[in-house]
């Protein structure tokens, strides 16, 4: 019984969150559109050179996905911590560990899976190729979820600051550099030929690792900023 | 300043503009720390309690906890899924009662300022708490509105149940016994 | 314990006992920088390789050492400060980070001198580097939101959770450039630090790295203790302090 009302609230949760997303698609559609815009700016400031581009495809890629994924975060506890949404969560007695995982994967699910599902696009304006696709494509999927947990740390203890975005991106940024490192690596190996297991399974600890921590952190942040005014 | 309230209280804090209402009624829900001194709830400080407290916490601030994107309908439905122990009254019910039942599938953001703040009384309904915490629950109210919402709160009362809320107003609890703390311009 | 910890916490206390141990710790590491920098500067051998440029590592790696040392102190002030909730972690913790910052600033700055000589140009993206300018920026984040936060109580408790979450990720990000740093550049230039070094040599970087823990924990006290009178201003022993012309 207590097992099914713990899967309850994560589902409830999950399913408000995504009817909200649909209701309300500017606040997904806008970073994806920024990330679209902020990769194709590349090709137009170093040259339309294809080895080029090709050489700092993954680079490019994942610092505008980070970029994008910050811009996106801010709107993750903020409508909630406006209209009082929040304060009803924190003050119910159900698990907040349940309701902070179903909103973080929500958010997830409208705006890092729409970041995967472009990576073909991506990938041929960039001049990837095939092998190198696979390769994004599966960074994206470990490491977009590893960017959405710390961002939600972010979002979190700025949800009480006025205009909190920029202070948001300078909190977190520095924290998802070694998922823009390994990521961009396992890109670049799998370009040239070689075996990406190593990497791979290093963002992979990354992101069990932020999986079992980051809940706790986001928890406690919102337990500090959620309750003011 | 410190207070006690006990089950089948009813305690009105009256203030004026700035006294510190709010504050004190989010400091009493756990939402921010007491500057100094503790709530407790059955003798436990609440930090150290917060299952026991929170599922008998029943709490419609100034700020609604509505969502604009969302129906009526699936507003309560939240909460319905926030509450420790939901109540066998239904969503359909719980509108009804505070008489909007007809405007149940409207998005709230359609709605009026008295409409939305009904929909958060709706939530003292469906669920079963015993402790109510009201910050003005009467503001954007009509006449026929308020006199039901002092009806539910006289029934908390005699059911048994305790009742926090601020007010300006002085009200007719339907005979039920009540306290008022003033609070000063400090 | 529990006693003298809320005693020690007071703010009072802190200032008076602060005010007491200052000038000995003023004194101390005015002599131990003095020592110091006179063993490292004029009694310690050139380097046959680097000349006398080398010397500069008596000011970049005892800084490059408090840059990580005062983050650490910080996120303990930061656990003791939510778990028992004593006021004097959030003024100890606020008044160190400029100081962490300021040594990080200055492990990078004379990291750069020192490259110019060594490289022929004044930066590299090398892994240590690297990494103090990302320790640089989670410093800077702490400060930012610090600033960004009117309550002084969240603002202080948001703090700690941040850096708690630095303090757990710093390692990864270590390790992280360090990978990079070691993937993208193949052997090509030489290990900097010696693996020995000469005793000579490390006598005085050991006199400067206490000389520099001391300098920390003075001007710590001092910032500590304008702190407390700023935040303690309407208290009635600060206003006694103030009116005996003690201030």
């Amino acid at each position: 019984m207590r097992k099914q009302q713990t899967f309850s609230i994560f589902t409830g949760i999950l399913r408000r969150d995504l009817k909200l997303a649909v209701r309300a698609p500017s606040q997904w559609i806008n970073p994806l559109l920024f990330f679209l815009i902020a990769v194709s700016l590349f090709p137009l400031g170093v040259g339309p050179e294809q080895n080029m581009l090709r050489e700092i495809a993954p680079g490019v890629i994942w610092v505008a996905a980070l970029l994008a994924a910050m811009l996106a975060q801010d709107s993750l506890f903020r409508a909630d911590f406006e209209d009082g949404s929040l304060e009803q969560m924190l003050i119910s007695s159900r698990p907040m560990s349940m309701i902070i995982m179903a909103k973080v994967l929500a958010h997830w699910l409208v705006t890092g899976l729409p970041l995967i599902v472009l990576s073909p696009v991506l990938s041929i304006l960039m001049g990837l190729s095939l092998v190198g696709w696979w390769a994004l494509l599966l960074t994206l999927l470990l490491g977009t979820p590893i960017l959405s947990l710390l961002g939600a740390v972010g979002a979190a203890l700025v949800v009480s600051v006025k205009r909190g975005g920029v202070l948001l991106s300078l909190l977190v940024l520095p924290l998802c550099i070694p998922v823009l490192i390994f990521a961009t690596a396992v890109v670049q190996t799998a370009g040239v030929g070689l075996a990406i297991e190593g990497q791979v399974s290093l963002l992979g600890a990354l992101l069990a690792l932020s999986v079992t921590l980051s809940p706790i952190a986001i928890a406690g942040a919102l337990r500090v900023t959620g309750g003011a005014a | 300043m410190s207070f006690e309230l006990k089950s089948g209280e009813l305690l009105q804090i009256d203030g004026a503009n700035g006294s510190g209402k709010t504050t004190l009624l989010r400091t009493v829900c756990g939402l921010v720390p007491a500057d100094e001194g503790n709530v407790y709830w059955c003798n436990r400080p609440i930090q150290q309690n917060r299952q026991g407290y929170f599922s008998q916490l029943a709490f419609v601030g100034h700020k609604h906890g509505i969502k604009d994107e969302l129906t009526a309908a699936e507003n309560l439905e939240i909460d319905q899924i926030l509450a420790a122990n939901p109540s066998s009254v239904s969503v359909r019910e719980a509108l009804g009662r505070l008489g909007i039942g007809e405007c149940r599938h409207q998005l709230c953001r359609e709605l009026s300022a008295g409409q939305r703040q009904r929909v958060a009384l709706a939530r003292l309904l469906v669920s079963i708490a015993h402790f109510w915490v009201l910050d003005e629950p009467l503001t954007a109210l009509d006449q026929e509105a308020q006199r039901t919402v002092c009806d539910l709160v006289g029934q908390h009362i005699a059911a048994g149940g305790m009742v926090l809320l601020t007010s300006h107003q002085k009200l007719d609890w339907s005979g039920q016994a009540h306290r008022i703390i003033k609070l000063g311009n400090a | 314990m529990w006693t003298w910890a809320h005693k020690f916490g007071s703010p009072g206390y802190f200032y008076a006992l602060a005010g007491k141990v200052n000038p000995w710790l003023t004194a101390l590491y005015i002599a131990l920088f003095a020592t110091g920098l006179y063993l490292g500067l004029v009694v310690a051998p050139t380097d046959y390789q680097q000349g006398d440029s080398y010397r500069i590592i008596f000011v970049h790696v005892p800084s490059a050492w408090m840059s990580m040392f005062v983050y650490v102190v910080m996120a303990v002030f930061a656990a003791i400060g939510l778990i028992w909730r004593l006021k004097l972690t959030a003024v100890l913790a606020k008044a160190s980070a400029p100081l962490g910052a300021s040594f990080t600033f200055l492990a990078l700055a004379t990291g750069s001198i020192w490259g110019k000589p060594m490289w022929g140009t004044w930066w590299v993206w090398d892994a240590r580097l690297t990494s103090e300018l990302i320790l640089l920026f989670l410093y800077l984040g702490f400060m930012a939101l610090q600033a960004a936060m009117p309550d002084r109580q969240t603002a202080w408790r948001a703090g700690a959770i941040l850096l708690l979450v630095g303090v757990v990720n710093i390692p990864i990000i270590h390790f992280s450039v360090d990978w990079w740093y070691t993937l993208h550049q193949p052997a090509t230039i030489t290990k900097l630090g010696a693996p020995s070094i000469h005793p000579s040599m490390l006598v005085p970087l050991l006199i400067m790295a206490v000389a520099f823990k001391v300098f920390y924990l003075s001007l710590l006290l001092s910032r500590a203790r304008a702190e407390i009178l700023h935040r303690e201003r309407r208290t009635r022993w600060v206003q006694e302090l103030a009116r005996s012309g003690q201030l």
